[in-house]
């Protein structure tokens, strides 16, 4: 391995940390979706590193799922940022609010 | 020195296709659809009086397109608009370096493989490399601030990443018969030939064929185990590169020129460029997936040197054998390139909705039922000759 | 250093940068979505010096060639041009979610040392097409299955969704 694993899981984890704090800070739905594809791509990044150390196939396969997992999310995500706009006019994440009493 | 070498190769491509292939082209665009539609065609341009039946209008293009004005509209992203062109040209030229262009020969000092990057993942990196191109329809139709532009970066958007999913899709069957995802390898086993009547043995209904039945032979190529594979491909492809009949991201007669509307000189150049070049990119791909590649069919690369070498030594006939296959290539590849100029100026042009109709309501469907038959076809041809 | 090693430091650089581009970038949805794609595209050469060639290609096409350009499409078809929005309603969550994230970080990076395997060499031809495909269709053969159903689920889920009314 030509770097440290330390080092990749660490570039894994400042990255889902950039991701997290997308997500609790941004108003706009689509980069507050796009967070969440970071950090899905941090978790990736950490599945390939360790696959490699133990040289096993199988986080490669889980890297794999989850890349399935984040389109099926990303369609069924913006369909309903399409909508939102449709009803409410604007993507910002505070006008939804219907379900807060 | 192998990155040498990898220059080299990458370099000969690049200069053939930029230098060569890419004015002629947009020539015989020209030349084609005057002769097509019955005009005279490109034929003013000249130096002194000496006018080369037309061949000096490339140059006058680049000269032309130099000398405009580049103009950045009103309120565009200025970066953005600055950057798109190249995103859409990019691409073409680095998937140059995975496309064999002759085969593997052994002049004494081991094996030299006649591609750039001999990558065993090679036909995942077409397809990685030619997503990257849609970027460059998207931003520049929305950098440029402008409602065509958006509009043509839209149906852009969709057209070419539905056609992606068929694209992938088409390929698995051969994929499936040639057991490899490497370009180099691909061509390597379209070097074959197979008796066309063998199953009469196979399936035991005859017990030996006659022998003039069993020379009546065909070159493996993926054409043959592939036709509809074949079919699928090209019409995908082309529709990656929005020529008619896929223009619907330009649409000439409904949003002016869709996505490059508000791009002029060098800028417009480009995307011009881009298109012109993805042409013959196309035509290698299709040429090594389903032509034979580099091959010449019925005579090996064995056979072509072995009859050789007893008269003019191993070294001149494996270097003749190399002449003769780039030769090869390159007449197949101005083939597909004619066939899609052809088609360009033929079939008339799609309506937006019945482009994604056909992606997703016929191709994609029969992709996968391609799949599915080569799947099977493999297994019982695996049943039958263990 | 050798070369993969400052490959792998430069491309981390370029990640964390271009990320950080997307979350600050307060004005440009397009652009945020740009500098996605800048991260996208050097994790996946990241994959490519762990030789995780198939993921590389994999994350390239679908993450960087279809998921971010579903995001430019959505972001031009509701004509987003400008990001302003009006004063929020209280700033406590969104200070309280970054100490926090930052926190765990900290934490996490702490914990990372000495925790580790070690690293064994890689068998040949890992990483390539014919040994995930291998695991993907024997040992992995349930996860790949019921991720199909959950495609199907999404599809269905989109299109209704997306459509404005249903008859």
């Amino acid at each position: 391995m030509l770097v440290p694993l330390e080092h990749v899981i660490a570039l894994s984890a400042v990255i889902f940390g950039i991701g997290v704090i997308g997500a609790v800070t941004r108003r706009n739905v689509i980069v507050i979706l796009m967070s969440i594809e970071l950090m899905l791509n941090a978790v990736n990044l950490a599945l390939v590193g360790f696959a490699r150390a133990w040289a096993n196939p199988g986080g490669q396969v889980f890297v794999l799922m989850v890349i399935t997992v984040a389109a099926a999310e990303v369609a069924v995500g913006l369909g309903i940022v399409i909508s939102l706009f449709r009803n409410r006019d604007s993507v910002d994440v505070e006008e939804v609010s219907l379900l807060k009493w | 020195m192998p990155e040498l070498g990898v220059i080299l190769k990458l370099l000969f491509l690049v200069l053939v296709v930029m230098g060569a292939l890419l004015p002629v082209i947009t020539w015989v665009e020209r030349k084609q659809s005057a002769v097509m539609q019955d005009r005279i065609g490109a034929n003013r341009a000249d130096i002194l009086g000496i006018r080369l039946i037309g061949l000096l209008h490339p140059l006058a293009d680049v000269l032309k397109l130099f000398g405009k004005e580049d103009v950045v509209p009103l309120g565009a992203n200025r970066w953005m608009h600055l950057v798109a062109p190249v995103i859409a040209l990019v691409p073409g030229i680095i998937t140059l370096a995975v496309v064999p262009f002759a085969g593997v020969y052994d002049f004494g000092g081991g094996p030299i493989s006649m591609v750039a990057a001999d990558l065993d993942w090679g036909m995942l990196y077409v397809f990685a490399v030619g997503s990257i191109a849609t970027y460059g329809t998207v931003i520049a139709g929305w950098s440029s601030n402008s409602n065509w532009g958006l509009l043509g970066s839209l149906r852009g958007s969709a057209q070419m990443i539905s056609y992606e999913v068929t694209m992938g899709l088409s390929l698995v069957g051969l994929f499936m018969c040639f057991n490899s995802l490497k370009l180099q390898e691909i061509a390597q086993a379209q070097d074959a030939t197979f008796r066309v009547f063998g199953f009469l043995e196979a399936f035991g209904w005859v017990h030996a064929l006659p022998r003039w039945l069993s020379f009546v032979k065909l070159p493996m190529w993926g054409i043959v185990l592939q036709p509809l594979g074949f079919i699928l491909f090209l019409t995908c492809i082309m529709a990656e590169n929005k020529r008619p009949p896929f223009d619907v991201p330009e649409g000439e007669s409904e949003i002016v020129a869709g996505y490059h509307m508000e791009y002029s000189g060098m800028r417009f150049g480009l995307f011009y460029t881009a298109e012109f070049l993805e042409i013959p990119v196309i035509a290698m791909i299709v040429t090594t997936l389903f032509l034979g590649g580099w091959t010449i069919p019925w005579f090996s690369t064995q056979k072509i040197i072995g009859a050789l070498n007893g008269t003019i030594g191993v070294g001149a006939a494996t270097g003749l054998c190399l002449i003769l296959h780039v030769l090869s290539f390159f007449l197949k590849v101005i083939v597909m390139i004619w066939l899609q100029m052809q088609i360009r100026w033929t079939l008339p042009r799609f309506r937006y909705d019945q482009v994604m109709d056909l992606c997703w309501k016929i191709m994609l469907p029969l992709s996968l039922a391609n799949v599915f038959v080569t799947g099977i076809v493999i297994l019982g041809i695996e049943r039958l000759y263990r | 250093m050798s070369t993969g090693a400052f490959l792998f430091y430069l491309f981390a650089a370029v990640a964390i940068l271009a990320s950080l581009g997307m979350v600050l970038n307060i004005r440009n949805t397009v652009a945020s979505a740009m500098s996605l794609v800048v991260a996208m595209i050097s994790l996946g050469a990241i994959y490519v010096l762990l030789e995780a060639y198939l993921v590389a290609a994999i994350q390239i096409m679908v993450y960087a060639g279809a998921i971010v350009v579903l995001f430019l499409f959505v972001v031009m078809l509701l004509n987003l041009r400008s990001d302003v929005f009006p004063v929020a309603r209280s700033r406590l969550p969104k200070i309280f979610g970054i100490v926090l994230s930052g926190w765990g970080l900290f934490v996490f990076l702490r914990l990372l040392r000495g925790t580790l395997p070690a690293v064994s060499p890689a068998p040949e031809g890992y990483g390539g097409f014919r040994e995930l495909g291998k695991a993907l269709f024997t040992r992995y053969v349930l996860p790949f299955e019921a991720t199909s159903f959950l495609l199907l689920a999404a599809i269905v889920g989109a299109v209704i969704l997306a459509k404005r009314r249903i008859d």
